[in-house]
């Protein structure tokens, strides 16, 4: 790999940053006297946990935002970059996480949109070029809602690559990505990078910054906390210098035990054949899943963002029915006709993706988030009148019993940080001590303590008896607390499979539909 | 280069400006107010003391104070638990005037019936018809999804055109000279006055205590709570199993059948029988109370005291000045705007700053 990685050109630096510092609202340093420079052809990481500072300072570089002091050097040259026209008038082109494309529209009508005023004929000719030239397969026909999540993100780097960058700068840019996906994205940055252009990669994965960075940049609570060759450094030193502390292993509980494995006892969760349209047009309906969850057992599902997982989610929440009620059974009772105050009443919590908006009201207070879902129990609610002194009485114990860093009871769930808001949910629902808990992305945005402390609290429900249910794109989080494991892709659901039994390149294979090349595990008798 | 201004979000808004802002405002349509009386020829000082001042001066003016701040609160402090859950109630007008045609019609049905329960039955049957009119864009909403903004407005004028047809029609009065007016209501179906020589009835206290029950609930009652999580984040509510139908129909019914109490409590109070113009728009000045007052029980009441003042300011300078009557429409539009004014600054920062335009380096 190291061939491919050659050292970057001497000279003067692409880009440098010097002493930018911005101030928030509140007097929040998120960046505090930063100092960063790239040199052509350098593919330069960005590592940091949320809320270390990362996106503000490249939407500083971007234009988005504007320090309140430092200079930023182009090519030797202060500069102000006042809008991201601006960005892009220097050379810097930017793909951000959430991509900005127009679903109902093409390929080349997307690149059109970023580019005023050039010919849509030579424009689909110009796009087959820089595609062909950096390995991006892509056809400039299609419509984007029928590309996959790393079709798009290709859409979004070749009109980046038409205005001929100096600087790229990408964002998480593997977080949806299937393994294999992200190889070939590498292959494209690398040549990139070869040819001279300046990358500014910005990822949590510390494997990924190993094999791609040239340099990295690690920064801790708006500081730069360290700077070093990311190939020479262990991935146990980089995530030091992320986090501060040593990490500390997860706890990896015995091997699993289904105690109900005789299959007396009906499964906690079952699916069956359960078909349903998707919420969005541009979602996979769900064809045909089926599913058992046990008591005793975290059941995980695999799968590349936009697969049918939020249909799936609101399938098993209540927050949309299934068409028949049998095809969704908690204990053994046919739930699919039921809302969910119903399906809560027979032991079900649910943790969904968005947490602000949906798991959360962020204008509200946590005693008031406490309520949202656990009105049903602990006499939170007599006689149509809210019990205030209860409310916050269980908003204090969700804030203790699961270490959420916020003001007290009374401060708004807005103005917790994303890991621990996601905290404060975990707690709730898991102190409603459900029989069945099901939980989407539990981990997504959230800093690796935050993480860690939520997988520790997922598998003590675990093994109490609980039955999990644990919808990710994060295979390594899968991987180390899922017992069972199984993928969607367009809206099928592959067989179970023990995780010791798959290998993370199968899985892989499986999110990109290949649910036939991997060989199929012992008949589905007992689980 | 072109200058722009434009709006920045800011981080937090000023919970002091949010309860200032309404201060702000009335402050500003004061100061506008004063150089519209001066552009009409009158001295500022001496018009806004005839608008403000002079209709309060005497006990018989507070007393109209209460009489027309009264339905204006309870109106709006239905409107305002519906507009908190995101439910567009425009047409408290329209349910006002049906309450007012069942409980007037039920009153004119028991005629002479003497019995204590006949207050009761007919402020009852006022609050069920508010209801009934309400019921109609609920059903529509919750079962066609037809917006309630539109069907509210839209029902409005047909309950008018109907009380005009009964009382030019069916339920004239035989012995009322021809005048589109039914006959006056037995003294049973009346509010009772509570202050010799003025008009100060039983309805105002009422309204009071209904007031105060729907500040309950919406401070202490979980149907409080789940329609405060609707209006914020209706994805939460369905995450959390709040039934959102439900919640409309609750949301239509209560603001229905409050704006019925107050339609009914006008005719069976101030005015004792029914009349084609019952009410001067005291269901489209709730919407602004309503704002006005923050969606907030008490905030409500003190916007209601505000605006009742401006109907008594309007007749009084019409009477002591000449000015048109108009003037009280001036003055609630110009409140409204600058509240809306004073709330885009509240959260957002004006800025004035220059952008390059597209293409150039």
């Amino acid at each position: 790999m190291d061939q491919s990685r050659p050292a970057p050109a001497p000279g003067p630096h692409r880009l440098a940053l010097e002493g930018i510092v911005k101030r928030f609202a509140g007097a929040v340093l998120a960046n505090d006297h930063i100092d960063l420079a790239l040199r052509p052809g350098e593919i330069h990481a960005l590592l940091g946990e949320n809320g270390a500072g990362k996106s503000t300072l490249v939407k500083i570089i971007y234009g988005v935002l504007h320090a309140d002091e430092g200079r930023v050097l182009w090519e030797g040259q202060p500069v102000t970059i006042s809008s991201p026209a601006r960005a892009r008038a220097l050379g810097i082109g930017m793909v951000f996480q959430h991509f900005s494309l127009f679903e109902s529209l093409t390929v080349t009508e997307n690149v059109q949109l970023a580019l005023d005023g050039r010919q849509g004929e030579n424009l689909a000719q110009a796009i087959d070029e820089v595609a062909g030239r950096y390995g991006l397969a892509l056809d400039p026909k299609q419509r984007i809602c029928d590309l996959s999540v790393g079709e798009r993100q290709r859409v979004e780097i070749v009109r980046c690559l038409l205005q001929n960058p100096r600087l790229l700068i990408m964002d998480e840019p593997t977080s949806v990505l299937t393994p294999s996906e992200v190889e070939s994205l590498f292959v494209t940055l690398r040549r990139l990078a070869g040819e001279g252009v300046s990358i500014l990669y910005i990822s949590h994965k510390l494997d990924e910054i190993r094999a791609l960075c040239h340099r990295a940049t690690i920064l801790r609570a708006g500081r730069v906390v360290g700077a070093c060759d990311p190939a020479t450094t262990s991935t146990r030193d980089l995530a030091r210098l992320m986090i501060g502390e040593d990490p500390g292993a997860l706890e990896r509980r015995d091997p699993p035990v289904w105690p109900h494995a005789a299959g007396d006892e009906a499964p906690r969760l079952e699916l069956e054949r359960l078909s349903m349209d998707a919420e969005s047009p541009f979602a996979p309906p769900l064809t045909d899943v089926s599913l058992k969850v046990r008591s005793g057992e975290i059941v995980g599902i695999a799968g590349v963002a936009g697969n049918g997982q939020g249909t799936l989610l609101a399938a098993l929440s209540g927050e949309h029915r299934a068409p028949r009620p049998e095809a969704v059974r908690v204990d053994g009772v046919a739930v699919g006709h039921l809302g969910p105050a119903a399906r809560r009443d027979l032991g079900l919590a649910v943790v969904p993706e968005e947490r602000l908006g949906r798991g959360a009201v962020p204008e509200l207070s946590l005693a008031e988030n406490a309520l949202l879902s656990s009105y049903r129990s602990g006499a939170l609610v007599r006689r149509g009148l809210i019990d205030r002194t209860r409310a916050h009485g269980l908003a204090r114990t969700i804030i203790e019993r699961f270490g959420v860093r916020a003001g007290g009871s009374r401060a708004a769930a807005g103005s917790l940080s994303g890991g621990n808001l996601q905290k404060f949910i975990i707690g709730r629902e898991l102190l409603q001590k459900p029989r069945l808990l099901i939980a989407s992305q539990p981990t997504w945005g959230v800093d690796a303590g935050a993480a860690a402390a939520i997988h520790r609290a997922l598998l003590e429900l675990r093994n109490q008896g609980g039955a999990l249910l644990i919808i990710s794109q994060d295979l390594d989080e899968l991987f180390a607390i899922a017992d069972r494991i199984a993928v969607l892709c367009a809206g099928r659901l592959s067989a179970t499979r023990p995780v010791h039994e798959v290998s993370l390149e199968q899985v892989g294979l499986m999110m990109g539909g290949l649910f036939d090349d991997v060989p199929t595990p012992a008949p589905e008798a007992r689980s | 280069m072109k200058m722009f201004l434009h709006l920045e979000a800011r981080g937090e808004p000023s919970r002091l400006w949010i309860w200032a802002a309404p201060l702000m405002a009335v402050f500003l349509t004061l100061a506008v107010g004063s150089a519209l009386f001066a552009a009409l020829g009158k001295d500022p000082l001496q018009a806004l003391n005839g608008f403000f001042i002079m209709p309060v001066s005497t006990l018989y003016g507070a007393t109209e104070l209460l009489v027309k701040a009264a339905p204006l609160a309870l109106i709006a402090v239905g409107l305002a638990v519906g507009f908190r859950g995101g439910v567009w109630n425009i047409g408290a007008e329209g349910q006002l005037t049906l309450g007012a045609i069942t409980g007037g019609g039920l009153a004119l049905a028991l005629g002479a019936v003497d019995s204590p329960l006949v207050l009761p039955a007919v402020l009852l049957a006022g609050v069920l018809g508010g209801m009934a009119w309400a019921a109609i864009p609920a059903l529509l909403r919750t079962r066609f999804h037809a917006n309630e903004i539109l069907t509210s407005l839209m029902l409005t004028y047909v309950a008018q055109l109907l009380l005009g047809w009964l009382v030019h029609g069916p339920w004239r009065d035989p012995h009322g000279f021809n005048f589109p007016e039914t006959a006056p209501f037995s003294p049973h179906a009346i509010l009772p006055v509570l202050l010799e020589g003025t008009r100060l009835h039983l309805g105002i206290p009422l309204a009071g205590v209904v007031i105060l029950a729907v500040w309950a609930l919406l401070a202490r009652g979980f149907i409080g709570f789940q329609i405060k999580v609707m209006g914020l984040a209706p994805r939460a509510g369905a995450y959390a199993g709040f039934r959102q139908n439900r919640l409309v129909w609750f949301s239509l019914l209560l603001s229905g059948g409050l704006a019925g109490l107050a339609g009914f409590s006008e005719a069976a109070g101030p005015i004792g029988q029914l009349q084609p113009a019952l009410s001067p728009g005291y269901g489209f000045t709730a919407i602004i109370v309503a704002f006005l007052g923050r969606l907030h029980p008490v905030g409500i009441v003190l916007a209601a005291l505000f605006m009742a003042l401006t109907y008594l300011g309007g007749e009084t300078v019409q009477l002591f000045m000449g000015l048109p009557l108009a003037v009280t429409g001036v003055f609630q539009g110009l409140i409204l705007f600058f509240l809306l004014a004073c709330d885009v600054l509240i959260l957002y920062r004006v800025r004035v700053g220059r952008r390059p335009a597209p293409g150039v380096s």
